[in-house]
């Protein structure tokens, strides 16, 4: 049974997808359960196969038996076991602060938005946990069409937000599916250990080269990457609030997660630092992300929005971070991807409670918030600052190490670019933190009117998982000696 | 050059089909081009796929000639070495193409719904008609 765990993580997400509507025919209100309890089942398997890999190495499942490079193999080694317990743990949270949430904003669709909602996890795990490129891509467009889907049922303006998102995806999905061909043409494996295995002899040739163009441009759409990045504020804006919650800090991070995979995987370390300037371009692409990102959101006055942007260039630190390709750099960049996702979805759960209590997301609207829902605007300020990076909040510890990373690297470009965005995030946040005191009692007690009264703090089912996200970032900034070097640091290639 | 463009035939309608769809789906305004733009865009990278895959010249399907009848009389087991690779076409990228445009079909399937719901809520499937829409709130 434990031997077939790789698979169940995946397959547990899927099957409970396609019953879902079956038991919305019996009871509605019974498939919020069957949810937690799909999403619990995969939680447990994911934290049981990183132990395993903690304790026993890395994990090759064979499946239907076929060895691999005929067969379909997967593979859970440091960093996607990471990437499982990450993807798991957040989906069951943002399902158990979904209720409320969902049952306020689509009061017919809840059946469909879970099983849209579990379709999505399956993605984002199958992405994760794969170790063939052709698979990965039928895994991404499993989560991308879930994402679609998810995100089109939102507000006014969100059918064509996610339009638009299909248009843009479809094309990143396609130009990795191309490069994919390219390595295959030229390899005849999917295979990633395989391919890595072939491709060295290859490494110069013109097909390689524009395999690799083709993969990272792909990959740099569905990332979000700053230039590339013009579906994401919209989509995730308008899309509900559990939906955004799930969706914003795993797709992001998952294509991330891909990007270090094909560089470092797939392709031997040597080929994107000394072969290409792929390493180069990375950095700048991550200076331009931050610097780009943290001025959008400084012109927003939505609030969702401005979380978006704050998004977009958080995935420039990253990028930024693959980029210096230093081991330093590395491990702040991948200690990032854990740590960005838990304040990501911390920003997007405490956004959802607003939207469900004010029900709009205009930073006017976090008038007077402290005073009235104490709870969750304490979690606010935790996230917050741990996007500033204030120590002990997990976020100073990775911004540490990319910090570090860029002056073993000498690149100061980027060292600017981290601390001015640090300074953004300080003045982003303290807006929001001087609205939500109402430091001008005059403007904020008479608009406010009889509407203010009904705001209180937020129920326990939002609450809770809210929190615990909160809890969530102080830990893993107290333990984050343990996750490097237990999790961490077998997972930084070598350089 | 001219033999460059002519041996290598497939490969250039496969960029030209590539280029017509990336066009149809920035430049135009209808929701509609756009997503048929997608197809095409879509269609071209099964055409690569499939293309790289062609041997010409006598080639047959493997399951035809597998040689069970040929090689009986000989006593070879099961003839599983008789498959020569020169006589068949690669099919691995046929299978590959056949889970891709199952994934295509339902990205086609998304998008088409999504415009539908978008029709329904603002009676049109003019990008710039809808955006007007939206800013008048």
């Amino acid at each position: 049974m434990t031997g077939q765990l790789p698979m169940l993580i995946v397959v547990i997400p899927l099957i409970s997808a396609f019953l879902c509507p079956l038991i919305g025919l019996w009871r509605k209100d019974a498939c919020y359960y069957w949810l937690i309890l799909a999403l619990s089942a995969c939680a447990v398997g994911s934290i049981d196969t990183l132990v395993t890999v903690i304790y026993g190495g890395t994990i090759h499942y064979h499946l239907g038996g076929w060895a691999p490079p005929f067969g379909i193999e997967y593979v859970v080694d440091h960093l996607n076991g990471m990437m499982l317990v990450i993807i798991s743990v957040i989906s069951l949270a943002v399902a158990i602060y979904s209720k409320r949430s969902i049952e306020e904003e689509l009061p017919e669709k809840v059946v469909y938005f879970y099983t849209a909602f579990l379709l999505q996890v399956t993605g984002f795990l199958g992405i994760v946990i794969t170790g063939d490129l052709f698979n990965l891509y039928v895994f991404l467009e499993i989560a991308s069409l879930a994402g679609y889907a998810l995100i089109a049922i939102g507000e006014d303006g969100a059918p064509l937000a996610s339009f638009r998102y299909i248009v843009m995806g479809t094309i990143g999905a396609c130009f990795y599916l191309l490069g994919v061909g390219y390595i295959y043409v030229s390899t005849g494996s999917l295979n990633m250990a395989d391919v890595h295995q072939i491709l060295p002899q290859l490494y110069r040739s013109k097909v390689i080269i524009t395999a690799v163009s083709f993969l990272l441009a792909g990959l740099a759409v569905k990332m979000a990457l700053f230039p590339v990045h013009v579906w994401l504020p919209d989509a995730y804006t308008k899309a509900p609030s559990a939906a955004s919650a799930l969706i914003a800090p795993l797709m992001t991070k998952i294509s991330l997660y891909v990007m270090i995979r094909l560089l470092f995987t797939v392709f031997k370390p040597s080929l994107s630092i000394e072969l290409l300037p792929v390493a180069d371009i990375m950095v700048w692409a991550g200076v331009i992300a931050i610097l780009g990102g943290a001025i959008m959101a400084l012109a927003q006055t939505d609030f969702k929005r401005m979380l978006c942007y704050i998004v977009v260039a958080e995935v420039g630190y990253i990028v930024g971070g693959v980029g210096l390709a230093n081991a330093t750099a590395m491990k702040g960049a991948i200690l990032h991807i854990l740590n960005d996702a838990v304040m990501t979805v911390g920003l997007f759960t405490v956004a959802g409670i607003v939207v469900y209590k004010t029900g709009r997301h205009d930073l006017s609207d976090c008038k007077d918030l402290f005073k009235k829902m104490p709870f969750t605007m304490a979690a606010f300020v935790v996230v917050a600052l741990s996007i500033i990076g204030v120590p002990p909040t997990c976020g100073f510890f990775s911004k540490w190490y990319l910090i570090h990373g860029a002056v073993i690297a000498k690149h100061w470009a980027f060292l600017a670019a981290l601390l001015l965005s640090s300074l953004i995030s300080v003045i982003l946040f303290f807006r929001i933190i001087e609205i939500g005191y109402a430091f001008r009692p005059s403007h904020g007690w008479h608009s406010g009117g009889g509407h203010a009264a009904a705001i209180d703090e937020a129920p326990l089912s939002m609450l809770i998982p809210t929190i615990a996200i909160a809890i969530a970032i102080i830990l893993i900034g107290l333990y984050n000696q343990t996750i490097l070097s237990n999790i961490i640091a077998p997972a930084v290639p070598v350089l | 050059m001219f033999d460059f463009i002519v041996s290598y035939y497939n490969y250039w309608v496969f960029i030209g089909l590539m280029m017509v769809g990336f066009y149809a789906m920035m430049a135009k305004r209808n929701l509609i081009k756009k997503i048929i733009g997608m197809n095409i865009f879509q269609s071209a990278i099964i055409f690569f796929y499939i293309s790289t895959s062609v041997k010409k010249g006598g080639v047959t399907v493997p399951i035809l000639e597998h040689g069970h009848a040929a090689h009986a009389a000989d006593g070879l087991e099961h003839g599983a070495h008789a498959v020569d690779i020169m006589q068949y076409a690669n099919p691995l990228p046929h299978v590959l193409m056949l889970t891709a445009i199952v994934v295509m079909v339902a990205t086609l399937g998304v998008a088409l719904a999504v415009a539908i719901m978008i029709y329904r809520r603002y009676n049109t499937l003019e990008e710039d008609e809808i955006i007007k829409l939206l800013r008048r709130g």
